[in-house]
């Protein structure tokens, strides 16, 4: 039964499809970057830190993230309703959580910093590349942040552990399905977003694990050449 | 982050000399540049930038029952979303005026030059039609959203292809594209909005520009000269000279405009 394990696309088990980055794609924001994953493109702009309002939601003791997270309606083969979602909601906050451990958001008492994430094209893993484009957006906002943050969708499919799931291995049917899992997480190891629908040991969440840092250092290099590149550009 | 009463007054004075800040003619219009094709998974896409001002079109299509006043047409629906990404002017939450008039607006500037055959996007009739969604964001506002939503929904619509549709289940087969078109007419509708600030009639306003119109005038017309939908804005008057000078103006414009952007319709 041990056939050769071969993903929709070709690709090898740790292959990520192509990455693009790029920062300062929004001229009207105080940072702003587009990051994919092959098809899968998400832009994100950053405006403030700004005073928060209405005043009630001021913070004193620190400044706020605020994500938004949005598919465009064409995004998708089958068209959306514009607007937030259920499903969008929760990503806007998981979003927050995932960035805002690295931000130095102490700085910032009683102020806000909009994040608005929207997805121009999905083909799976749209919160990774949300999320890698928000931290991209932060760090050319200037928003002082301890490190960067890369984020990659792990998956499962049936036994065999993959790295960026497109939407063909999400549909997976065969065996024990397709296990989604995203993760986020800092250039020394540490986690700040991971989630998992699906079915695994934790034998293999940990290989799963290990495997995201290897995934997520990609990452990270294609961020910080946009980075790099941005700077180069106002030279 | 209005602008100020003190530009106000600089963006008056300069345009009685004829002068912009970028240094335009009143009549001029930014550089226009267009891409087709920004979306894999919309059935026709464009990208628009009119200088600084960049905004991305989607058609949609699926199929539904058509309205009892209309059984053998098909729908259009013009929606804009005007991303809070694309400026710190726009905030969450439900559409307000200035998206609905967007929609709207390339709406009308679409339907009543009957540009879409409806007709032919009948299925069956009073059972199935195939409606047309336009979806229009703005990545980055600097004025003149109105013009640049209206060149988006056309070079979008032309560029589309019609999913398949599986007759037997009566259902869209997304993903699998035809080389079918959306039925459309040979004339290209565009619309051209024009403005009046002080004692002066511009096209194509920055940001800037736009805070300080008084009032504005979209005209949509097809190179036959035919107007097909006009829309006055702002609060304040304009006199039937200064319409008539509008009328020149956007005709003119449309002239240049439609030269332009020519090669992205056929």
């Amino acid at each position: 039964m041990t056939k050769a394990f071969k993903r929709p696309d070709g690709r090898k088990n740790e292959e990520i499809r192509a990455m693009e980055a790029k920062v300062g794609i929004v001229p009207n924001a105080d940072g702003s970057a587009m990051f994919s994953f092959g098809d899968t493109v998400a832009i994100a702009a950053v405006y403030g830190p700004k005073k928060m309002h209405p005043q009630h939601q001021q913070n004193p003791e620190k400044g706020t993230l605020r994500c938004r997270y949005s598919m465009l309606s064409f995004s998708v083969t089958e068209r959306i309703r514009p607007g937030p979602n259920r499903r969008s909601t929760e990503i806007s906050k998981i979003t927050e959580w995932a960035l805002e451990p690295v931000l130095m958001i102490k700085r910032y008492p009683n102020m806000v910093i909009d994040v608005h994430i929207n997805i121009l094209q999905a083909d799976a893993s749209t919160r990774c590349a949300g999320i890698n484009a928000a931290a991209l957006a932060l760090a050319h906002a200037g928003i002082p942040m301890k490190e960067m943050v890369s984020s990659v969708s792990m998956g499962k499919l049936d036994k065999q552990i993959v790295v960026d799931i497109n939407k063909d291995e999400e549909d997976w049917e065969e065996g024990e399905g397709s296990t989604d899992i995203p993760i986020t997480m800092t250039q020394d190891g540490k986690i700040t977003h991971l989630q998992l629908d699906g079915k695994i040991t934790s034998k293999e969440l940990k290989e799963v694990i290990e495997l995201a840092k290897k995934a997520t250092k990609n990452v990270y290099e294609v961020q910080k050449k946009a980075l790099k590149d941005s700077i180069k550009d106002t030279k | 982050m209005e602008t100020s009463r003190l530009t106000e007054k600089r963006i008056k004075e300069y345009l009685e000399e004829e002068k912009r800040f970028d240094r335009r003619k009143p009549d001029e219009f930014r550089n226009i540049e267009i891409e087709t094709g920004i979306s894999k998974k919309a059935e026709g896409s464009a990208k628009v930038k009119i200088g600084k001002t960049e905004i991305i079109v989607g058609v949609k299509l699926d199929v539904s029952e058509p309205y009892p006043d209309s059984p053998d047409k098909g729908n259009l629906m013009v929606t804009a979303e005007l991303l809070p990404l694309s400026s710190p002017r726009f905030e969450n939450g439900p559409p307000k005026f200035p998206a609905i008039e967007i929609g709207r607006l390339t709406d009308r500037g679409i339907r009543e030059s009957k540009f879409i055959d409806f007709e032919k996007l009948c299925i069956k009739k009073g059972k199935k039609v195939w409606t047309v969604f336009i979806d229009i964001y703005p990545i980055n506002d600097d004025g003149n959203l109105i013009d640049a939503a209206g060149i988006g929904a056309l070079v979008a619509l032309k560029t589309a292809r019609m999913p398949k549709y599986d007759e037997k289940n009566e259902k869209v087969v997304y993903g699998e594209i035809t080389d079918k078109k959306i039925p459309l007419a040979k004339h290209i509708p565009l619309p051209i909005t024009a403005h009046k600030i002080g004692k002066s009639l511009i096209v194509d306003p920055t940001l800037e520009e736009e805070d300080v119109s008084e009032a504005r005038v979209t005209i949509g017309s097809t190179p036959d000269g035919v107007i097909s939908s006009i829309q006055k804005g702002n609060s304040r008057e304009i006199t039937t000279e200064e319409m008539y000078k509008i009328l020149e103006l956007t005709e003119k414009t449309r002239k240049k405009v439609f030269s332009k952007i020519e090669k992205f319709l056929k």
